[in-house]
């Protein structure tokens, strides 16, 4: 029970994380119906961006209070990583829409190695440590010597994910953009025949996905204290097969995705070999992909016309 | 006076095959005109292409004065004109709700409430389905919902495309009924794309005929009723 309790604290936690950058990979795939394979570089350099934040907030600014400097970094790393993923859809998405389907999967896997490549040049092959912050926890129960914890940073973690998913819900459903965002995932020809313009929104689906990418970035630093040029790839992965999982396309699918990834991976830890929890993870996927391929909320590709 | 739509010379191809080989055509402000024509004629091609998707490769549209012919799509339809297109193509994973506030887009929000009261005199249906997803309407309401979308642009034209398409007579005649009140209340301007030539004749002022991508007759509805090969092309068979 013990160790249940506490593996469903971690899984949960990791899951927030996975959610989060799934939302990205099923936005971009429901309006222009294609992976970005550079969704899990994008969120790595977020986490770069916010370490970089942080070390320029509390070094040479010299602010101390770990609330505010999280949530300036927090800001920072959404900025600048909504720009990111702008760019790259302006340069190396775009010109390829309308050409032959794979062009711009292969472009995207393209963006993946350059932004890896170039993290690893400008900031070193090493893991990047991030100075201990919120290093207090709550121990929820102590059974003779094996504590249940629940971490700050967990806390910080589930409780920005939910507010941040909420304000996300609440964007999609009931304001202007997300209504023509989602009428572009409908039907693009009839959405620009009601004025809407096609590319800006796509444009700033792809921004979107990046910040929410961006804050799971900055949660994962925070969570592991160390980040490098690698780390796009796996969780990325990891997010994707919570994308797939939950339903490619749907959002609420993203998140049950993501959570439910979060806990096979932390549980399969905690009771068979933490060794394999990567190959249990993506054996998910395979298994998704061949037995339900529309996942868990996704919707038939069938449409009554 | 000048046209309120100005078609001159369009030809529009996909890939190398040419669908429209030279369109002209011209709608004044408070006409009911109507384009008809056989399936494969370039009917709809010809209402896409006034909207720029796909683009005339050749030939010139201006609306109002002002020449829209490499507008981008979107910009072309915040200058209010509206399509209601062929299939309808209605978000069918949002409510008819949502649906009429898409259309509302290019009007701005002020005039809602009321527009969306409008909408109930003219189609009551869409009031009893307004919570309901657009794809579990029936194909008549469908239709309906797709007229209603595009007169909440707060259009100067209306551009309709085919909306008898596979409806039941009795709700043909509801929508062609609605178009033309709207057309004399309020002094909508109209260009409508037909099959159903016996009706899309009786509604509206002016009348094109389109073959093969070429508009080979023109005149009044009335006019083009009386015509021997309209009449053998377009009208036998009942109606």
């Amino acid at each position: 029970m013990d160790v249940f309790l506490q593996q469903l604290i971690n899984g949960l936690t990791l899951g927030s994380i996975y959610g989060l950058i799934a939302i990205g990979y099923t936005m971009v795939f429901g309006i222009i119906g294609m992976v970005n394979f550079a969704h899990g570089d994008v969120f790595m350099v977020s986490a770069f961006i916010g370490l970089i934040a942080f070390l320029l907030l509390t070094t040479v600014i010299g602010l101390s209070s770990i609330f505010l400097v999280l949530a300036i970094v927090l800001v920072v790393a959404m900025i600048f990583t909504g720009l990111l993923s702008w760019t790259i859809e302006r340069v190396a998405y775009r010109p390829l829409r309308g050409s032959f389907r794979l062009a711009p999967m292969i472009s995207a896997i393209g963006m993946s190695i350059l932004l890896a490549n170039f993290v690893q040049v400008a900031q070193g092959p090493r893991n990047k440590p991030l100075p201990p912050m919120l290093t207090d926890v709550i121990v929820l129960m102590d059974n003779n010597g094996y504590q249940v914890t629940l971490a700050y940073k967990q806390i910080v973690i589930m409780g920005v994910t939910v507010a941040l998913l909420a304000g996300f819900w609440y964007l999609v459903q009931k304001t202007p953009l997300g209504r023509a965002q989602r009428a572009c995932e409908q039907d693009r020809k009839m959405a620009a025949l009601l004025g809407v313009d096609v590319d800006r929104t796509i444009s700033l689906t792809f921004i979107i996905g990046a910040m929410l990418a961006a804050v799971a970035g900055v949660m994962y630093l925070m969570y592991y204290g160390v980040v490098n040029f690698n780390d796009g790839f796996v969780p990325g992965v990891k997010a994707f097969t919570a994308a797939v999982l939950g339903g490619i396309g749907s959002l609420p699918g993203a998140v049950l995705g993501g959570l439910l990834i979060g806990l096979i991976e932390t549980f399969w830890s905690a009771y068979f070999s933490i060794e394999y929890k990567d190959v249990a993870a993506f054996s998910i996927l395979a298994i998704t992909l061949v037995f339900m391929p529309q996942g868990l909320l996704g919707r038939p590709e069938v449409e009554k016309v | 006076m000048t046209a309120l739509l100005s078609v001159k010379g369009v030809k529009t191809y996909y890939g190398n095959i040419v669908a429209l080989k030279g369109v002209d055509v011209e709608v004044n402000e408070g006409e009911i005109v109507t384009l008809i024509g056989a399936n494969g004629a370039g009917k709809s091609t010809l209402m896409m292409t006034i909207c720029g998707a796909p683009r005339a490769r050749e030939g010139s549209i201006s609306f109002a004065g002002r020449d829209i012919t490499g507008l981008p799509t979107h910009e072309i339809m915040r200058l209010k004109i509206a399509q209601s297109p062929e299939g309808r193509r209605i978000f069918g994973r949002m409510s008819v709700y949502e649906n009429l506030q898409m259309g509302a887009a290019v009007a701005g929000n002020t005039h809602f409430q009321d527009d969306l009261e409008r909408m109930f005199d003219l189609f009551p249906r869409l009031k009893e389905r307004l919570h309901q997803r657009g794809g579990t309407l029936s194909g008549g309401e469908q239709q309906m919902l797709a007229i209603a979308r595009a007169l909440m642009t707060r259009p100067r034209l209306l551009l309709l495309d085919e909306p008898s398409l596979g409806l039941a007579p009795l709700v043909v005649k509801q929508i062609f009924d609605a178009i033309r009140d709207l057309n004399r209340s309020e002094g909508l301007t109209v260009f409508l794309v037909e099959q159903n030539a016996y009706h899309a004749l009786r509604l509206a002022h002016r009348a094109y005929v389109l073959v093969n991508g070429l508009v080979t007759m023109s005149g009044t509805g009335k006019e083009l009723l009386e015509r021997p090969e309209v009449k053998a092309a377009y009208l036998e068979g009942g109606h």
